[in-house]
């Protein structure tokens, strides 16, 4: 964990929206606490309340007073529609740059996507214990 | 109570005529944990002492809570130091040790520390003389930790602990830190294992500060850079190299200085992985350079 040159606020804001994108966190989930990350991750409790900032900023988590941070209804559609926007400039450009680079055509790739879509298994993250 | 803030301007402080300190300049905000770290001889205890007005400086100015912390009594029962030597009354048992504290300290909270001398299995009818080393660190961090203090130091305290017991104190420290928040200053030369914790790095070297600056930004000063060696030669071409390492054709390269986050970025998209500078490798290379320009 936080081996990234990224502040680790953002590696940890990264995580929990890593779960609530695959489920491991639903809509109304409480998340950790900002101490229990802290003892969890041996990290700053101010660390954790930075990510926390930035998720409630972002419409992921939303505060409930004096109970804790939840995952915001409709948490994983607008991250998941704001992922789709970037999703061919991030992941799909630089695999057409590489695969000119390596002399395969686009044909090879989409025959290897129709391929290979079925068989690939779901993306899962590293840590489930954010719930 | 969210902790006092330490401020020192031009701090100076010498023994006989061996200067401990010089020109320390330096500001510590109020409920952060801080990170003190030197090499042995770099002046951090003698600057604590200072700040805990066991020590006057012989120059420039200090400031606890904006107060002259210099046998000022109201500010020197809400700052405490622990080091490794204890400051405990030694031919007296633990809970004799407990009761002079919650005479000593305002905000001592007995409970607390009894329930975690039970965690730590230290039998509160010993005396300190009778403890191991591991025990009497584990007592220190205790004093420290249930003395609440706004201001608390601990100077190595955790030295003498063996590694389940040094986990066991961090994560009693962080807990206590987000339920009582205060200023905390962490010495230490076991920086892997505080690093994550700090918010604030401080650096002296010689009796000099040599930087303080927010951890989050010390990580940017650096980065590994690993993939094939013709690529990663390519890429650090220009830029302060410190340590290369080679397993078969990859290479991992630790670069230094103001990095252009483009060029990491170009990195990346050649497959090169960019990682973190661990902050204890930032430490020996800033410390190491320094003695090699003095001498």
């Amino acid at each position: 964990m936080f081996e990234g040159r990224d502040p680790i606020y953002h590696q940890i804001a990264e995580a929990i929206r890593g779960e609530v994108l695959s489920g491991a966190l639903e809509e109304e989930d409480q998340v950790m606490s900002t101490t229990q990350y802290a003892t969890t991750y041996r990290i700053n409790p101010a660390t954790a309340a930075k990510a926390f900032a930035q998720l409630v900023d972002e419409g992921v988590l939303y505060k409930r007073r004096g109970v804790g941070m939840f995952v915001a209804p409709g948490a994983a559609e607008r991250l998941r529609a704001e992922r789709r926007q970037a999703f061919f400039a991030e992941w799909l450009d630089p695999v057409i740059r590489e695969a000119r680079l390596l002399g395969l055509s686009i044909t090879d790739l989409t025959d290897y996507l129709t391929t290979h879509a079925d068989s690939t298994p779901a993306a899962t993250t590293d840590t489930e214990e954010g719930r | 109570m969210t902790g006092y803030a330490v401020h020192t301007e031009a701090l100076g402080l010498s023994y006989g005529r061996t200067p401990a300190l010089t020109a320390i300049t330096l500001d510590l905000a109020p409920g952060r944990i801080h990170g003190l770290l030197g090499r042995n001889g770099a002046g951090k205890t003698t600057l604590m002492s200072v700040l805990a007005s066991l020590r006057r400086a012989s120059e420039g100015t200090v400031r606890v809570d904006g107060q002259d912390p210099f046998e000022n009594e109201p500010v020197m029962e809400n700052v405490c130091l622990i080091r490794e030597s204890g400051d405990l009354l030694t031919d007296e048992k633990l809970t004799t040790n407990l009761n002079f504290l919650e005479g000593a300290r305002p905000r001592f909270d007995r409970a607390y520390a009894e329930s975690l001398m039970e965690d730590f299995r230290l039998n509160p009818r010993k005396k300190p003389q009778a403890l191991s080393r591991g025990q009497s660190s584990a007592f220190g961090a205790i004093v420290g930790l249930a003395s609440r203090a706004p201001l608390t130091m601990f100077d190595e305290v955790h030295l003498g602990m063996d590694a389940p017991s040094r986990q066991r104190f961090y994560d009693e420290l962080l807990r206590e830190f987000a339920e009582h928040p205060r200023t905390i200053v962490l010495s230490s030369h076991l920086i892997s294992e505080i690093e994550h914790m700090l918010e604030t790095v401080t650096i002296l070297h010689e009796g000099r500060l040599l930087l303080s600056g927010e951890a989050d930004d010390l990580h940017s000063r650096g980065a590994t850079l690993t993939g094939p060696t013709a690529v990663v030669d390519r890429h650090v071409a220009g830029l302060q190299v410190v340590g290369t390492r080679d397993l078969g054709p990859t290479r991992q390269a630790t670069v230094f200085g103001e990095l252009d986050e483009s060029a990491l970025a170009a990195a990346t998209s050649e497959g090169l992985q960019v990682g973190a500078v661990p902050l204890q490798d930032l430490f020996i290379h800033l410390t190491d350079t320094q003695t090699e320009e003095v001498s």
